[in-house]
């Protein structure tokens, strides 16, 4: 199947162009129900193709992601941003596959309201939160003042997510504002930190950034060598990038 | 109709830690014995290649490891007036599946209890008085001492490959191990693991406040060993994907790198994967079990009769099958009889992060098991009067490999997200460590297990019901480790610290270990246990239930060394004692 290369940066930036055509052939790179390897099996990983565009998202949702994961893990000197790692597509791959359904969770009911220490109780999976969540949250600040999130300036959007995590946005009977951003937030983290076959952390960049050595097999080197940098770059399970073949 | 199977002399229900010790024991004596396991059949080079075995996101964060909850899961609460809702998803505990059980993602931390510990209601009343223990504290004595358990302990160790130093062989302190723990027949296999840079200014810092530092001891493999099996271990390469993860080096001690080479030769023994009991069977006047029934890969009933059956699905499991098979009387925490979900406890834990500015730890370095540790306040190591609880845990700090989506730590006042958290990270990724505090869990009269009234598994059974938590006694406990845990670190000279007590009510989400026990607890009284010193059923003498179900209360200490050295003393009684007066009572009442 032929599939739509597009160019990282169109992606990235233009959100609403690379999700025009949700659900496209660009399914065909997800392996299994959408993981990089095959659910319950010992299996070697295929790396997530980052040319490819998003296949969860729509663009209402892509544009909202975007602007969130640039004010969780903002632009800096410092380091990547969670948009430069590849975070929104690490996190379409995930919600459109085996985790986004909550393959692996208990989702029956009756659903009940969690007394606080009872975790996730929400009665959609992963990708049904964001479906439901993003949505409302659109509806909620056009009732305010009609700008979408991602068109609000960069304190104003750092405001809603506090207030999001805070339980201070009712988004109505569907979706727990609070319950939907712990989700996003560690859904980010998994993108930004985990190794890049998933398609996050792109080029090592968070693991270079806070100097994790990554997928490093034997340590006994470095165990007694007290108050010593690390001397090797970090690698993933598919290499590093000095390891592809160029040209 | 089920297919009835030809008798066996044994039957095993899960095939994890416990599974593979009694399996590999009673085949030893002779016995045809079938494992039973419903998850799939693992190994070293075909499953856990160290190739991709270092993925944070599919092990841990995924679950590929561990038990898929869509098939089942359990219900939980606080008490008893609210309502029970499904774990949705795991958290706070990761329950194993498929061969090797949770064996397979542990961490390798072996201890063994204190003998006081096992004494824990007569040795807390003789020493605190009556007060000491409050009515609703339901804790108990185990049936067994640590004498007793002495030589099992040891086997376990030697057959883990343990690295550590012994503190105190035949009574004899033991320079540079643990002064606190009871008397060993001889060393550890192997000398403790190299220590790293964190746990090493940690054990300064404890002993210039006149604490006692020690290594931990770990079934990460020190060298390469051969244990007594004739099953070999290669030396650990300290990569840092240990506990929530499978060892591809042959170098963590599970089943698979320990036992199950042998065993699985043996043409007395047989295991059938993919299959799961779903009863245990009696005869007409419950006084026998006569072997289990299970459900094979493709849904097919079958009924695999046995001589004895033996229980080893781990705690929660061997718990809810006990209730669904309608064994033993359950128990009504509103009149506190019964014997069947009585004592469920758990482990209280907390940490207190430690920032450098000129110290680089390299905390991704790291084992399952590596660390320093003290014990000056476990168990009754120190004079609880006026304190207010009973009960105590290690203090230490371990390099497990920094794994980073699960560990970035950031200082007080710094937020979970956006540019200064980003800032704060960046800095201080390599130069931030974690003092730990690991408490034990008295048994209370409302913490318990039964069935839940509501949910049911995929194929329509009622889930079990875990009612749960923490006591005064286990917040205090736990708030007095956590200020021993912070002098230490205040003492290692960082830039600043920040202590994170375990506060407010059990919650389900963030984890913390995988060390739930009781809920057919072992003891000398029918009317409040389960099963004898021998983990024999009182009711059903044919029957044996391993794990920390047999625990009456949690100590500080891991579970497994405990949970293994009981199940080789009940081996042993069965093969000296039980086989030749089969289906008889060890303990007569
Ligand atoms: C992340 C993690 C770290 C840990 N670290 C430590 C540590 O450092 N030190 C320590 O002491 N302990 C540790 N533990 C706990 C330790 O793993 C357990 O105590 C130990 O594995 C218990 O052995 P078990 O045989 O009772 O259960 P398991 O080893 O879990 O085996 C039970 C088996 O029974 C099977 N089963 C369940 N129900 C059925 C059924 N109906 N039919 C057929 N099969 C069934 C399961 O699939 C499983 O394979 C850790 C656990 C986890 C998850």
């Amino acid at each position: 199947m032929p599939h739509n290369p597009v160019d990282r940066r169109a992606v990235l930036g233009l959100g609403l162009l690379a999700c025009a055509a949700p659900l496209t052939s660009s399914a065909a790179q997800l392996t299994g129900a959408g993981m990089v390897w095959r659910a319950n099996q010992s299996a070697w990983p295929t790396a997530t193709d980052l040319r490819a565009s998003y296949v969860y998202f729509t663009a209402d949702e892509a544009a909202f992601v975007e602007a969130a994961c640039a004010r969780i893990v903002p632009a800096d000197a410092t380091g990547p941003s969670a948009v430069e790692a590849g975070v929104p597509l690490f996190l379409d791959r995930q919600l459109a596959g085996d985790y986004g359904k909550g393959a692996r969770w208990y989702m029956q009911g009756p659903f009940g309201k969690n007394t606080g220490t009872q975790g996730y109780q929400s009665q959609y999976p992963p990708a049904g939160l964001y479906r439901v969540a993003i949505k409302a949250i659109g509806d909620h600040l056009s009732r305010d003042n009609g700008a979408p999130f991602h068109k609000r300036p960069a304190a104003e959007q750092d405001a809603f997510l506090k207030d999001l995590s805070a339980g201070k946005v009712d988004l109505g009977a569907d979706a727990d504002g609070k319950a939907y951003f712990t989700l996003l937030l560690q859904n980010v983290m998994e993108g930004y930190f985990s190794d890049p076959i998933y398609g996050g952390n792109r080029d090592l960049s968070a693991w270079k950034m806070i100097g994790f050595s990554g997928a490093r097999y034997d340590q006994r080197p470095y165990v007694l060598a007290y108050g010593k940098p690390y001397p090797l770059p970090p690698v993933g399970i598919g290499g590093r990038p000095a390891w592809s073949v160029k040209g | 109709m089920a297919t009835k199977l030809p008798s066996v002399d044994a039957v095993l229900v899960g095939f994890g830690w416990t599974g593979a010790i009694m399996a590999q024991e009673l085949t030893e004596a002779g016995l045809n014995v079938v494992a039973i396991e419903r998850g799939d059949w693992r190994d070293t080079p075909t499953d856990f290649s160290p190739a991709y075995a270092q993925d944070e996101l599919r092990y841990y964060w995924r679950h590929e490891l561990f038990q898929r909850l869509n098939h089942d899961t359990l219900t939980i609460r606080n008490r008893t007036n609210q309502t029970a809702l499904p774990m949705r998803q795991l958290g706070s505990f990761l329950l194993g599946s498929g061969v090797g059980g949770a064996g397979v993602h542990w961490n390798g931390q072996v201890w063994r209890f204190l003998p006081s510990d096992l004494k824990a209601r007569s040795h807390n009343l003789d020493r605190y008085g009556k007060a000491a223990i409050p009515a609703e504290m339901t804790i108990q004595d185990y049936p067994v001492s640590y004498d007793d358990l002495e030589p099992h302990y040891d086997k376990f160790e030697y057959l883990c490959g343990v690295s550590g130093k012994a503190g105190n062989l035949k009574g004899v302190i033991q320079p540079g191990g643990d002064p606190f723990e009871g008397p060993r027949q001889r060393e550890y296999p192997n000398p403790p693991l190299d220590m790293p840079y964190a746990p090493t200014l940690f054990g300064k810092a404890a002993a210039e406040l006149g604490r006692h530092p020690f290594p931990h001891p770990a079934a990460n493999a020190s060298r390469a060993y051969t244990n007594p099996l004739g099953v070999q271990l290669g030396p650990c390469t300290y990569c840092g994907f240990c506990e929530k993860y499978a060892c591809g080096n042959y170098s963590k001690a599970t089943a698979q790198t320990t036992i199950l080479p042998v065993l699985m030769r043996r043409k007395t023994f047989t295991l059938r994967t993919n299959c799961e009991v779903t009863k245990i069977n009696l005869s007409a006047d419950g006084k026998t079990a006569t072997g289990v029934t299970y459900l094979d890969e493709t849904g097919q009933e079958i009924e695999q009769p046995a001589e004895m059956v033996i229980l080893s699905a781990y705690i929660l499991h061997n718990v809810r099958l006990l209730l669904l098979s309608g064994i033993g009387k359950p128990y009504d925490p509103a009149t506190g009889e019964g014997v069947v979900g009585r004592n469920y406890a758990y482990q209280i834990t907390s940490s207190v992060n430690v920032f450098f500015d000129d110290k680089i730890l390299n905390p991704f370095v790291g084992a399952g098991a590596l660390g320093t540790m003290i014990n000056d306040f476990n168990g009754d190591n120190f004079d609880h009067s006026g304190l207010g609880f009973i009960g105590g845990g290690y203090v230490g700090l371990m390099q497990t490999g920094a794994r980073p989506i699960e560990t970035h730590p950031v200082p007080t006042g710094t937020p979970s997200w956006g540019a200064d958290w980003k800032t704060a990270i960046a800095r201080d990724y390599l130069k931030t460590t974690t003092v730990s505090t690991h408490g034990a869990v008295m048994a209370h009269r409302g913490n318990y297990l039964d069935l839940d009234p509501t949910y049911r598994d995929a194929l329509g059974r009622p889930l079990l019901r875990m009612t749960f938590d923490f006591t005064d006694n286990e917040h205090r406990m736990s708030d007095y480790l956590t200020d021993r845990a912070s002098e230490i670190a205040s003492a290692m000279g960082g830039r600043e610290i920040k202590a994170n007590p375990r506060k407010g009510s059990w919650d389900v989400v963030p984890y913390q270990t995988t060390h739930n026990t009781g809920g057919a607890i072992m003891g000398d009284d029918p009317k409040t246990s389960f099963t004898n010193k021998y983990l024999q059923s009182w009711d059903v003498p044919n029957l044996f239930v391993l794990g920390a179900t047999a625990f009456p209360q949690q100590s500080g200490y891991n579970p497994t060394g405990t949970v293994a050295a009981l199940t080789y003393y009940a081996a042993d009684a069965i093969k000296s004692r039980y086989l030749k007066a089969s289906h008889q009572p060890l303990v007569q009442t």
